[in-house]
C-alpha cells in the first residue's frame, strides 16, 4: 500500500510516460508531434492561415480520400501483406459506378452497388489468391493491378472518358456542412471509428494482429487464418472502391490514371503511423496521423510552390527519417 | 546460375541419375525456358517474317532493357529483398545521359563510366540504409525511389536532351546482317559483371544469406557486405538498362523508368526465382523478360484490338505469376506453407 501512494505521489515525468510507453504508441505519439510541429512551421513559414480551423478542415477533406484507402491498406499490411493493386480497382470501381449511374442520381444506388461490387470481387480475389494458394500478396496484387488495368483501359475505350459523377456522390465529396465541415471527412470519420473498433475492440481485429504475428501459432491455436487475411483483403477492396467513388465525385467524373498518385502514398501513411510493414503491430490512430501528416506536407510544400521534383524528393526524406525515428529492426543473428 | 538449395521445388522423380537430378535442381530454370521457346514457337506461327534480321534486332531491342531491369531486381531478391527503386534508377540515368551526352565518343565514354558509378551509388545507399538502419528493404526503396524519381526530374524537367546517333546505333544496330548489337551487349554484360560476381566469394555469400540469414552469419558469412553488395549490383544493372533505353529511345525523359519497377519484378517471378530468397538468378530472368516482351508481339501479330492488348497482357501476367509464385502446389505440408 505505501509503494502505490509513493507512486502516486511522484510527479508526473513526461519522459518517463514517453519511455514506459509501447514501440507501437510511442511512433504513434512521435507522429502526432511531428503535425503539431508542421503545423507550427506552416504557420510560421508558409502562411499564417496554416492554423486555421477552416484550412485545416480543407485538408481533411482532401486527406480524406487517402484516409479511406490507408485505412483498408493498414488491414492487409496488419496481417503481414501488401495490397498492391490500389490503384486500379478504385479506377474501375469509379468508372463502372459512375456509368451505371449515368450522371443521374436516380441511378446512384446501382452505381453504387457494381462500384463496391468491384472491390468487393477484388478483394476476394487477392485474398483466395493469398490464403488458399499461397501467392506471395504483392506479386499476386501487382498482376491483379496489370489486369484491372487492362479491363479498365478496354471498357473505356482508346478516348478516356469523361462520365460526369451524380450530383449526390460530388456533394458528397465536396460539400461543406455549415461553411466549416466537409462531408468527406464525416465518412472518414465514421470509417475509422468503424475500424478502431473492429482492430481493438473485437475478436477479429485480435485475429487480424495474431495472423500477422505468427500464421503458424495462430493457425494451431485455431484461428481459421484464410478468413482473415480474405476478410483484410476485401476490406481493403472495399475501401479502395468508396475512395475511388469520392475522388470521381470530387473531380465531377471519373478517368484513367485517377488513382495512380494514391498507392505509395497510402503504404507509406501506414508506415508512417507506425504499423510494421511486417505485419503484426500497429495502432489505427497512428494510420490517420500518417495520412494528416502525408497531406499538410503535401499542401505546404504546394503553398510554398515547391517544384513537383523537390517534393518528391523531400517526400522520400520524410519518409526515410521517419523510419529511422521508430522503425528499425531488430539484429538478425541466428 | 544454378538454383543452390535443393529444396522441395520440383515435382519431377525423385531418380538419382545425373541428368535427373541436374534436371530437379533446375527444374524453375527450365520451366521459364520452355515458357519462352512456346512463346516464341506462337510468334514464329504467326508471323512467317519472324526470322528475318530487323524483327529478330527489334524483338531483341524491345527486350533489352527489362532484360537488365529484371537482372538489377533479381540480385536483390536472390538475398530475400525486393528494390523498389530500380525504375527510377533507370529514369534518373536515362535522365543524366539526355543532359550530358556530346557528339563526341571521348565524352561519351566518360558519360557511360560516370552514370555506372552513379547507379552503383544508389544502390549502394539502398544497401546502407537496409543494412545499417535494420529498415525493411520495400520501405527503403519505396522511399528512395521516391528521391531518385525527383532527381531525375530536376535534371529533366520536360522529355527531350541529345543522345547521339551513333550511340543509339552501336547499342540497338546488328552485325554480320543478323546478329542485334543488343545480344552481344548482353552477353559482354553477362560475361563480364554477373559471371565474376556469381563465382567469386561475395556472390555464394549473397545466396546463403538469401537461404537463411542467421545461419549464414553463423557460418562466417559477412551479411552486412553481401546485402550491400547485392543491392549495388542491382544500382548497377539498372544503370546498364537506363543507357540500354536512352540508347533505343534517343530522348531523355524522368518518368519512362517507373514502369519498370513492377515489370523487373514480374521477370523475376517469370524467370523462376523465389521470392523468398537463395535462389534462382539472372538466367531465368532472362528468359522471363523475353516471354513478357513476346508476349507483346504475339497480340501484335494475333491482330488483337489494340484496346483489349492491356487486358490480355494483364491476364498472361497474373497467370504466368501465379503459376510460378504459387507454392501450394510443391509444398505438401500445411504449416510449411504458411511460412
Amino acid at each position: 500500500m505505501t509503494d502505490l501512494t509513493s507512486a502516486a505521489k511522484a510527479p508526473f515525468s513526461l519522459r518517463t510516460w514517453f519511455t514506459r510507453l509501447e514501440r507501437q504508441d510511442r511512433s504513434v505519439v512521435v507522429a502526432y508531434l511531428l503535425i503539431v510541429v508542421l503545423i507550427a512551421a506552416g504557420t510560421l513559414f508558409v502562411t499564417p492561415n496554416f492554423a486555421s480551423p477552416t484550412f485545416l478542415l480543407q485538408q481533411l477533406r482532401q486527406a480524406s480520400f487517402l484516409g479511406i484507402i490507408a485505412a483498408g491498406q493498414m488491414a492487409v499490411i496488419l496481417t503481414g501483406n501488401i495490397d498492391l493493386s490500389i490503384s486500379w480497382t478504385l479506377n474501375l470501381a469509379a468508372v463502372l459506378a459512375t456509368s451505371v449511374a449515368a450522371g443521374q442520381d436516380s441511378q446512384l444506388i446501382p452505381g453504387l452497388l457494381v462500384g463496391i461490387g468491384v472491390g468487393v470481387i477484388v478483394g476476394l480475389v487477392n485474398g483466395i489468391g493469398v490464403a488458399y494458394l499461397r501467392i506471395p500478396s504483392m506479386v499476386l496484387t501487382l498482376g491483379m493491378n496489370a489486369l484491372l488495368k487492362g479491363a479498365t483501359v478496354l471498357y473505356t475505350g482508346s478516348a478516356p472518358q469523361f462520365q460526369k459523377t451524380p450530383e449526390f456522390l460530388s456533394q458528397l465529396a465536396t460539400q461543406v456542412l455549415w461553411d466549416i465541415i466537409p462531408v468527406a471527412v464525416l465518412v472518414w470519420a465514421a470509417i475509422s471509428l468503424l475500424n478502431i473498433v473492429v482492430l481493438h475492440r473485437s475478436a477479429l481485429g485480435r485475429k487480424t494482429y495474431a495472423v500477422g504475428n505468427n500464421e503458424v501459432a495462430a493457425y494451431l491455436s485455431g484461428i481459421r487464418t484464410p478468413r482473415v487475411i480474405i476478410g483484410a483483403f476485401v476490406l481493403s477492396g472495399v475501401m479502395n472502391a468508396l475512395a475511388g467513388l469520392l475522388i470521381a465525385g470530387n473531380a465531377g467524373r471519373s478517368f484513367n490514371e485517377m488513382g495512380e498518385a494514391y498507392l505509395l502514398p497510402a503504404i507509406a501513411a501506414v508506415v508512417i503511423g507506425g504499423t510494421s510493414i511486417l505485419g503484426g503491430s500497429g495502432k489505427y490512430v497512428g494510420t490517420v496521423a500518417g495520412v494528416i501528416l502525408i497531406r499538410l506536407l503535401d499542401a505546404g510544400l504546394s503553398i510554398m510552390s515547391v517544384t513537383p521534383a523537390a517534393r518528391q524528393i523531400i517526400f522520400g526524406l520524410v519518409i526515410l527519417g521517419m523510419l529511422f525515428l521508430y522503425g528499425r529492426g531488430e539484429r538478425v543473428r541466428t | 546460375m544454378t538454383t543452390t538449395r535443393v529444396s522441395s521445388v520440383s515435382p519431377v522423380a525423385r531418380a538419382d541419375s545425373p541428368l535427373r537430378r541436374w534436371i530437379n535442381r533446375n527444374f524453375r530454370l527450365l520451366l521459364a525456358y520452355v515458357v519462352m521457346l512456346a512463346l516464341l514457337l506462337l510468334n514464329v506461327v504467326l508471323n512467317p517474317r519472324f526470322f528475318t534480321p530487323p524483327v529478330i534486332t527489334s524483338t531483341s531491342n524491345q527486350a533489352m532493357t527489362l532484360v537488365f531491369a529484371g537482372m538489377a531486381q533479381t540480385s536483390v531478391v536472390i538475398t530475400g529483398g525486393i528494390d523498389l527503386s530500380v525504375g527510377p534508377i533507370i529514369s534518373l540515368c536515362n535522365s543524366l545521359a539526355s543532359a550530358l551526352f556530346t557528339e563526341s565518343v571521348a565524352s561519351a565514354v566518360g558519360v557511360i563510366v560516370l552514370l555506372l558509378v552513379v547507379g552503383a551509388v544508389c544502390g549502394l545507399i539502398n544497401g546502407l540504409i537496409v543494412v545499417y538502419g535494420r529498415l525493411q528493404p520495400i520501405i527503403v526503396t519505396l522511399a528512395t525511389s521516391s528521391i531518385f524519381s525527383g532527381l531525375a526530374l530536376v535534371v529533366r524537367p520536360r522529355p527531350g536532351g541529345f543522345i547521339p546517333g551513333w550511340y543509339g546505333d552501336l547499342l540497338t544496330g546488328r552485325v554480320l546482317d543478323w546478329v542485334p548489337n543488343s545480344l552481344i551487349f548482353l552477353v559482354i554484360v553477362v560475361a563480364l559483371v554477373w559471371i565474376p560476381f556469381r563465382r567469386s566469394r561475395l556472390g555464394m555469400w549473397v545466396y546463403a544469406v538469401g537461404s537463411n540469414e542467421g545461419a549464414a552469419y553463423l557460418s562466417g558469412v559477412n551479411v552486412n557486405r553481401a546485402k550491400i553488395a547485392a543491392y549495388v549490383m542491382s544500382g548497377l544493372f539498372s544503370a546498364i538498362a537506363g543507357l540500354f533505353l536512352s540508347a533505343s529511345t534517343l530522348s531523355g525523359n524522368a518518368t519512362t523508368g517507373a514502369v519498370y519497377t513492377l515489370q523487373s519484378i514480374a521477370v523475376v517471378v517469370l524467370g523462376g526465382t523465389s521470392l523468398f530468397g537463395g535462389m534462382g538468378g539472372v538466367a531465368g530472368s532472362l528468359a522471363g523478360a523475353f516471354s513478357l516482351r513476346l508476349i507483346n508481339g504475339i497480340l501484335f501479330f494475333a491482330k488483337v484490338n489494340p484496346l483489349q492488348q492491356p487486358l490480355y497482357e494483364g491476364i498472361v501476367i497474373l497467370i504466368a505469376v501465379v503459376a510460378g509464385a504459387s507454392r501450394i502446389f510443391t509444398v505438401r505440408n500445411r504449416l510449411d506453407i504458411m511460412r
